[in-house]
């Protein structure tokens, strides 16, 4: 194929050895996050069971992603790291302390070192407000109140995010921009509180193919030049392999499968992840010939999960007697990689 | 399907939108043809004319119309000489139906699923209900929605089962074409890959052509024979999709199939640099020239569509 664009980058498979070693910044244990459904107003009429004991560690300065259709709890999972959910049971621990003791102030303390991505720039920002005031909003929210260390500071972050020149944004407002700009500012101010940890909502999921790329790559670079932990949260499995260490596939509330990028691609281990991979297409003349084989159906209800395995309704290689009744362990194949599926006992 | 017979010939075909800053030249000068049992595939980024061109063909259209001129042969007849009501009875439904997009959401929320699917098969055969009925029936099982569905209303219904209806509703009066405007692009991996799976199959048993708007190029070789790049309101390349998605001709394509990351990618995909141009004021010559690599003296005029080997590209490079 011609290359018309010089690739002054080389493609290197993203690595972070020795990641383990930088010790775990966030911590999550058994999280369930349920939701109560009422009966008229009142009387208890069950839960959704949204996240649905989900643990992990996040290391510093590591990237994950978290995978999985939409329902499936991810958005949940993520609101709840952000602690605008309180965990039904179990805890998330940040450098040791427990988000769920914390108490209001803490909590506003332990926010400003999150950074958060939407999915939908537009919506992430008031249109009512311009590019100048959507950036101070989180400084004088965090009671920095000089005007030229704020002046300072939202110029630092929109050169950061490469909008230039930068005079010409302050005053402009959200609809002026295209997406891939809005969703610039939206990372800007994201970063301007110089936070350690980001979170990312499905950020490229509006945007045009195009696009798409250069925001992955200034996440990216953000993540190298700050030294960030990032959980991304996203649908599409081809955008993982970018700038994520480790995946982890969500299946109705449950992470099922848990593994390096590159095993998992190539050696994925439970029926849904090898479907979602089969279900992922890369531009090919000679698909339009062939049927795929993903199963049928659709996530289940999460008020009454399915017994055992909750995958087992669409599982094409269901083991009768034993995937239905029981729920599945999580099995360790391989080091960090780790399975929630009977078919590895 | 090479040598079948040419269903759609779109020549010249001209959409201008009034506003207050001058025209806006969402469709300009487009030809294509598409053969019986044939799915093109038509690519581009938001804003370049690709949801417009689907509106021109099937004559949808806002009030603000500049210019709206050209030739739609469907069947050899030119569509664009009918009168309004005349292109309702004989274009709309009976030979072209049209998923919008979002369809999911297009479903009247106070019907039941069953009376919208049921209503153009009535008014444009005028059967009776039963029929009708019969008939969505059938269309139901074509897409795979169980036929209880038919009495519920649109909420009861997940994405992936509601958009399978409003395919279902675009079929129900067997026409010969359905426009689908980025079908799948608010579902999920699983539904997509299962909605394109019914959409193969209906292509294979109903004989039905498609024209497939998206921007997702890599859920569109799911379903392609032929794709046509758009840019800026002009269609830049149109090539058989096996080909495209081996070796694209135009600077724009190679760029754009650059862009997509595939999920074993062996090399780091690419951005297109810049914006594309406004379409109130265009530039003259090529207009990709701004971002373009490629180029040189040659691009200031308009470049001529070049055809090689039943591969059309507009660019200088291939003069």
């Amino acid at each position: 194929m011609d290359h018309i664009i010089d690739k002054n980058e080389k493609a290197e498979p993203f690595l972070q050895q020795d990641i383990r070693e930088r010790g775990v910044l966030l911590s999550i244990r058994d999280l369930k996050i349920w939701f109560e459904l009422r009966k008229f107003g009142f009387g208890h009429a069950g839960y959704v069971h949204a996240v649905d004991g989900v643990s992990f560690d996040l290391h510093n300065g590591e990237s994950i992603a978290v995978v999985g259709e939409s329902g499936c709890g991810k958005s949940t999972l993520m609101k709840g790291i952000l602690g605008l959910h309180r965990p039904t049971e179990g805890e998330i621990f940040f450098r040791g302390e427990s988000i769920g003791e914390m108490k209001s102030k803490e909590i506003k303390q332990y926010r400003s070192h999150i950074g958060y991505i939407q999915q939908d720039p537009y919506g992430a920002m008031a249109p009512f407000m311009s590019v100048q005031r959507i950036l101070t909003e989180p400084l004088s929210i965090n009671g920095i109140k000089d005007h030229q260390q704020i002046q300072d500071m939202v110029h630092k972050a929109l050169e950061e995010v490469k909008v230039f020149p930068v005079e010409d944004y302050l005053n402009k407002f959200p609809h002026m921009l295209s997406g891939g700009q809005q969703q610039r500012i939206v990372i800007a101010r994201s970063m301007i509180l110089n936070p350690n940890f980001l979170v990312a909502d499905e950020p490229v999921s509006m945007l045009d193919a195009s696009v798409r790329v250069e925001i992955l790559r200034l996440l990216r670079s953000l993540q190298e030049s700050r030294n960030l932990a990032v959980i991304y949260i996203t649908h599409d499995l081809s955008t993982v392999s970018y700038f994520s260490r480790r995946i982890f596939v969500m299946y109705a509330g449950q992470i099922v499968e848990k593994a390096l990028v590159q095993d998992l691609l190539n050696n994925a281990g439970h029926p849904y992840t090898q479907a979602l991979l089969t279900g992922t297409s890369d531009p090919d003349g000679a698909n339009a010939h062939k049927l795929k084989e993903v199963p049928p159906g659709e996530p289940p209800n999460l008020i009454n999960p399915p017994k055992g395995c909750r995958f087992h309704p669409r599982c094409p290689k269901i083991i009768r007697g034993l995937c239905e009744v029981e729920a599945p362990p999580e099995f360790e194949p391989e080091p960090e990689h780790s399975v929630a599926c009977w078919l590895l006992r | 399907m090479a040598n079948s017979p040419t269903l759609l010939k779109i020549e010249d075909l001209v959409l201008y939108f009034k506003t207050m800053r001058g025209p806006v030249q969402a469709v300009d000068h487009i030809d294509l043809d598409l053969k019986n049992n044939e799915a093109i595939v038509i690519l581009g980024e938001s804003g370049c004319g690709k949801s417009s061109l689907a509106k021109a063909i099937l004559r949808l259209l806002p009030r603000n119309i500049d210019k709206y001129s050209g030739k739609v042969l469907l069947n050899g007849t030119d569509t664009m000489q009918y009168s309004d009501e005349e292109f309702r009875r004989k274009v709309r439904w009976r030979s072209i139906s049209m998923v919008p997009q979002a369809a999911m959401n297009s479903l009247n929320p106070v019907l039941k699923v069953g009376d919208q699917v049921t209503e153009p098969f009535i008014i444009h055969t005028g059967a009776s209900k039963t029929e009708a009925i019969a008939q969505a029936k059938k269309m139901f099982a074509h897409v795979g929605v169980p036929n209880s569905f038919l009495d519920r209303y649109a909420f009861e219904l997940s994405g992936g089962m509601r958009q399978r209806s409003a395919i279902a509703m675009a079929l129900v009066t067997m026409p010969d074409l359905i426009i689908l405007d980025e079908p799948t692009s608010a579902l999920d991996v699983l539904t997509q890959a299962n909605i394109f799976n019914v959409l193969k199959t209906l292509k294979k048993d109903l004989e039905i052509s498609f024209i497939l708007i998206t921007h997702d190029i890599a859920t569109s070789s799911e379903l392609a024979d032929r794709v046509a790049v758009m840019y800026a309101g002009q269609i830049v390349e149109v090539c058989d999709a096996t080909r495209f998605f081996d070796k694209p001709f135009h600077p724009y394509s190679i760029a754009l199939m650059d862009s997509v990351p595939r999920l074993r990618q062996v090399k780091e995909p690419d951005f297109i640099t810049g914006q594309p141009p406004s379409l109130i004021n265009p530039p003259t010559g090529c207009r990709f020239k701004d971002r373009c690599h490629k180029r040189f003296e040659k691009c200031e005029e308009e470049p001529p569509a070049v055809t090689i080997e039943n591969h059309i590209v507009k660019c200088w490079l291939y003069q």
